[in-house]
């Protein structure tokens, strides 16, 4: 069966690929990125309980299909047992993921209110206003207030003091855009007419990509921001740095 | 056989008909053909992604402003990923579920002889046809076609051009002709049952069906009324979904007053929904195929039928588990993720059932049971993935990525897709009165699972790693530097996917004139359909059956034959 020889080759191959992207190139690179907010490690957290639940589950679920599939193969001589169910069996299969869905949704919401909840404090404030196809990031100037004249403007750089608490304001002008850094593990959407607020505290210095990950238009693919995190010293240097060119 | 009252006449019988098996059939070929058309634009989209910025030369020809010198320009990639996904979910999974197996079975396996309304039911296809036109022409008006994603949303869609308005007026169309056929069956159902046929005799794949339909009853209109809106919002200057103070392309905008979340909270109304319409009628076909072939009752009959209702109802409680990332307040986030975890448990219930059915059962491996064995299996990874998603912190970080990306494709291909080739080789012989061949079959099965898997599994990793969707050169990012390689391999993978599909042609019309003759009942199926002749006459029956049992009896005890057709009388 020339078919079947050939799914046979095929299956050998991705195989073989597989193995190779994982073990030999840059396989091993292609995972959760490096978190670098206070948030980040709360989130992979309950990412990995739910990939060991799931993980769990889908081997124990899989593998009972397949051994069924096995085991209760058509032989000569065997017959199907004739059941219609079982009252009882079917109460514990609906109570056991009921348990693990209630813990699941317990866990979350921990999660969920510490990202929306108020922060302790604000050290810093910025507005996030994104446009197709850049992001204009307003600091306060040498007042520390925003929205006052002497604010500053930057199109595409952030800088973010490390260890700051920073609560930013999301603005859009013309369709919705979404601020997302994968190392923060953070995103959400500028939507025109709202202003979404979100604050980040980053725990790494570094600098990382700002992507935009609700589609914006034709230039939605290179709508890319770049961010730097550095100590507090640095980004006040930065500041003013920044203000002199300004004026 | 009993002809009396077949319309004669080429037109009247192959074309303009009102028989539900022919107007099944006429879904059946046209989102076929919609079907492979979608898997076409996929393989450009990968080849963008395989390959960003190498030339294809022959698509030069083909398309000449999205592809000039055969390289692909980004606003062609818009165009491709939005109409891959309104092609794939309007024009093939939604119509090949509900217009294939929705206007071929219900009549035929509730005993009656034909749709309560067979006019309305050839106006359904009729209203289906011109709108699948009207999206498509999108490519050839001035502009190109729409291509704010599947999801058109607001303001994005409202700023594009003559190919959006397509896309809005021939959605209109398919949801119009959506809500027609779901009238027909719903009265079909309550009306014209054989004597005997109970609603707790109903076979599986009618009560998904049945469902299906009151869902589209319940959410097409939702659908079809703020697709109106946004179409009076990007032509006649109204403001729904537009706030005050908008800038586009340095032009300030008149608009005010208008809510940009209110056209999610629409969409997604009729959206989640969908999932549905697009999932249970796949799960009631499961649910008629692997007894068949395991020769035992389904397991749990009537909680399957309740856990069916239940997704049902809840999927209309779930909506804004699209939306943890918009902004929207946080309570309302945390009311949604509850909702998802809860919908999470009757899809576990109806596998834990399936699995059961196989339970001591005698299985043979024939391409349908394959097919649907393979539904079970993509489901699970389907539905667990999709537990990601409902822990809403990490939903922030995976939305919009390629783990939903990989999420929706093992629901919709693994899931929908393997349900529908399952219920087309299933239901083959009794459609054409020929058997498809069971080698080319297997084949077909064997390289389709294992393409499917090469093609979608790596994108959970590719979503794990931050990867966005919907980006026409991910090499513009520090981040996704890394990518190439594992691209490159689903892209090998999804043309071989494609290419496989090239044996289920080959099969489906070398066995319409070479297959074996299938005889009435070629499975040894007990559902009404099996009791009459391959192909039906036209009014299924010659005379009305009876119904004197359930439609799972398979191997009762003390039978010569395995087993007991529902018209059975003794």
């Amino acid at each position: 069966m020339t078919a079947l020889q050939f799914a046979l080759g095929a299956a050998v191959w991705l195989i073989g690929q597989t193995a190779a992207w994982a073990f030999g190139g840059s396989g091993a690179k292609i995972w959760l990125p490096e978190g670098s907010s206070s948030v980040a490690p709360e989130i992979d957290r309950l990412f990995y309980i739910v990939l060991i639940i799931t993980g769990v589950v889908f081997v124990l679920v899989q593998g009972t299909l397949i051994a069924f599939l096995i085991l209760y193969r058509r032989r000569p001589g065997r017959k199907a047992t004739y059941i219609h169910g079982s009252h009882l069996v079917e109460i514990i299969w609906t109570v056991i993921p009921a348990v693990i869905l209630v813990f699941l949704t317990v866990t979350s919401q921990r999660v969920w209110a510490v990202i929306h909840g108020t922060p302790p404090t604000i050290d810093l404030e910025l507005e996030v206003t994104a446009e197709q196809f850049a992001w204009n990031i307003r600091y306060p100037g040498p007042d520390g207030k925003l929205g006052s004249e002497d604010d500053l403007t930057t199109i595409n750089q952030m800088h973010l003091p490390l260890g700051k608490v920073v609560m930013i304001r999301l603005i859009s002008k013309d369709v919705i855009h979404s601020f997302f850094v994968p190392q923060f593990r953070v995103k959400r959407d500028a939507v025109p007419g709202i202003t979404s607020r979100l604050w980040v505290q980053a725990t790494r210095p570094g600098t990382s990509d700002i992507a935009c990950a609700e589609l914006c238009g034709l230039g939605h693919y290179r709508m890319r921001g770049f961010l730097t995190v550095e100590t507090p010293e640095e980004f006040q240097a930065w500041l003013a740095k920044t203000a002199e060119e300004f004026e | 056989m009993d002809t009396h009252g077949a319309p004669r006449g080429l037109l009247r019988r192959y074309v303009f008909s009102t028989d539900h098996k022919v107007i099944g059939i006429q879904f059946m070929f046209t989102s076929l053909v919609m079907l492979f058309f979608g898997g076409l634009l996929a393989l450009l989209i990968r080849w963008q992604l395989g390959w960003p910025g190498r030339a294809l030369p022959f698509m030069e020809k083909l398309a000449p402003d999205g592809m000039p010198g055969g390289i692909m320009l980004p606003e062609y990639f818009n165009m491709l990923f939005t109409m891959h996904g309104s092609v794939m979910i309007f024009m093939a999974i939604i119509p090949l579920l509900v217009g294939v197996f929705g206007n071929y079975l219900i009549p035929i396996k509730i005993g009656a002889g034909d749709m309560a309304f067979p006019r309305l039911n050839m106006l359904s296809y009729w209203t289906f046809l011109p709108g699948i036109a009207v999206v498509v022409a999108g490519f050839f008006v001035e502009g190109g076609a729409a291509a704010s994603g599947w999801t058109a949303y607001a303001p994005l869609s409202t700023t594009l051009g003559a190919g959006q308005l397509c896309w809005i007026i021939g959605v209109i169309m398919i949801g119009s002709s959506s809500i027609m056929g779901a009238v027909n069956y719903v009265t079909t159902i309550i009306n014209l049952r054989a004597s005997g046929m109970g609603f707790f005799r109903l076979p599986l794949s009618i009560w998904a069906l049945f469902i299906t339909a009151i869902i589209t009853l319940l959410a097409t209109p939702v659908l079809a009324s703020a697709l109106i809106l946004l179409l009076l919002d990007s032509t006649m200057g109204t403001s729904f979904f537009l706030p005050a103070g908008l800038v586009i392309d340095g032009v300030a905008q008149a608009n005010s007053g208008g809510q940009v979340l209110l056209w999610q909270h629409l969409f997604w109304f009729y959206s989640h929904p969908a999932v549905y319409i697009m999932i249970l009628p796949a799960m009631g076909i499961a649910s008629e195929i692997i007894p068949v072939f395991a020769r035992k009752p389904l397991f749990g009959y009537h909680s399957m039928v309740y856990a069916i209702i239940a997704i049902a109802a809840l999927g209309f409680l779930v909506w804004a588990h699209h939306m943890f990332a918009s902004g929207m307040n946080p309570a309302l986030g945390t009311s949604f993720m509850v909702s998802t975890m809860i919908i999470a448990l009757p899809s576990a219930i109806k596998t834990f059932n399936w699995l059961a059915t196989l339970w001591r059962g005698t299985i043979s491996f024939q391409t349908p049971m394959l097919h649907a064995l393979a539904f079970v299996s993509m489901f699970i990874i389907g539905g667990l993935t999709g537990i990601f998603s409902a822990a809403s912190p990490v939903d922030l970080y995976l939305h919009d990525t390629y783990f939903i990306v990989g999420h929706l494709h093992y629901v919709l291909f693994g899931g929908s897709l393997f349900g529908i080739f399952a219920g087309i080789t299933f239901w083959y012989p009794k459609m054409f009165g020929r058997m498809l061949n069971e080698r080319l079959g297997k084949a077909h099965f064997f390289l389709t699972f294992l393409f499917f898997n090469a093609v979608m599994f790596p994108m959970f990793i590719l979503g794990v790693h931050g990867m966005p969707r919907r980006i026409y050169d991910y090499t513009q990012y520090g981040f996704l530097q890394d990518v190439g390689g594992l691209n490159r391999m689903m892209s090998v993978s999804a043309l071989c996917l494609v290419g496989a599909q090239a044996l289920f042609i080959a099969n489906f019309f070398w066995s319409l004139w070479r297959g074996r003759r299938a005889g009435k009942n070629p499975w040894q199926a007990t559902t009404l359909e099996w009791a009459t002749a391959s192909p039906p006459p036209h009014g299924n029956f010659d005379e009305p059956p009876t119904v004197y049992r359930g439609p799972y009896e398979y191997s009762v005890p003390g039978r010569e034959e395995d087993w007991w057709p529902q018209d059975a009388k003794s």
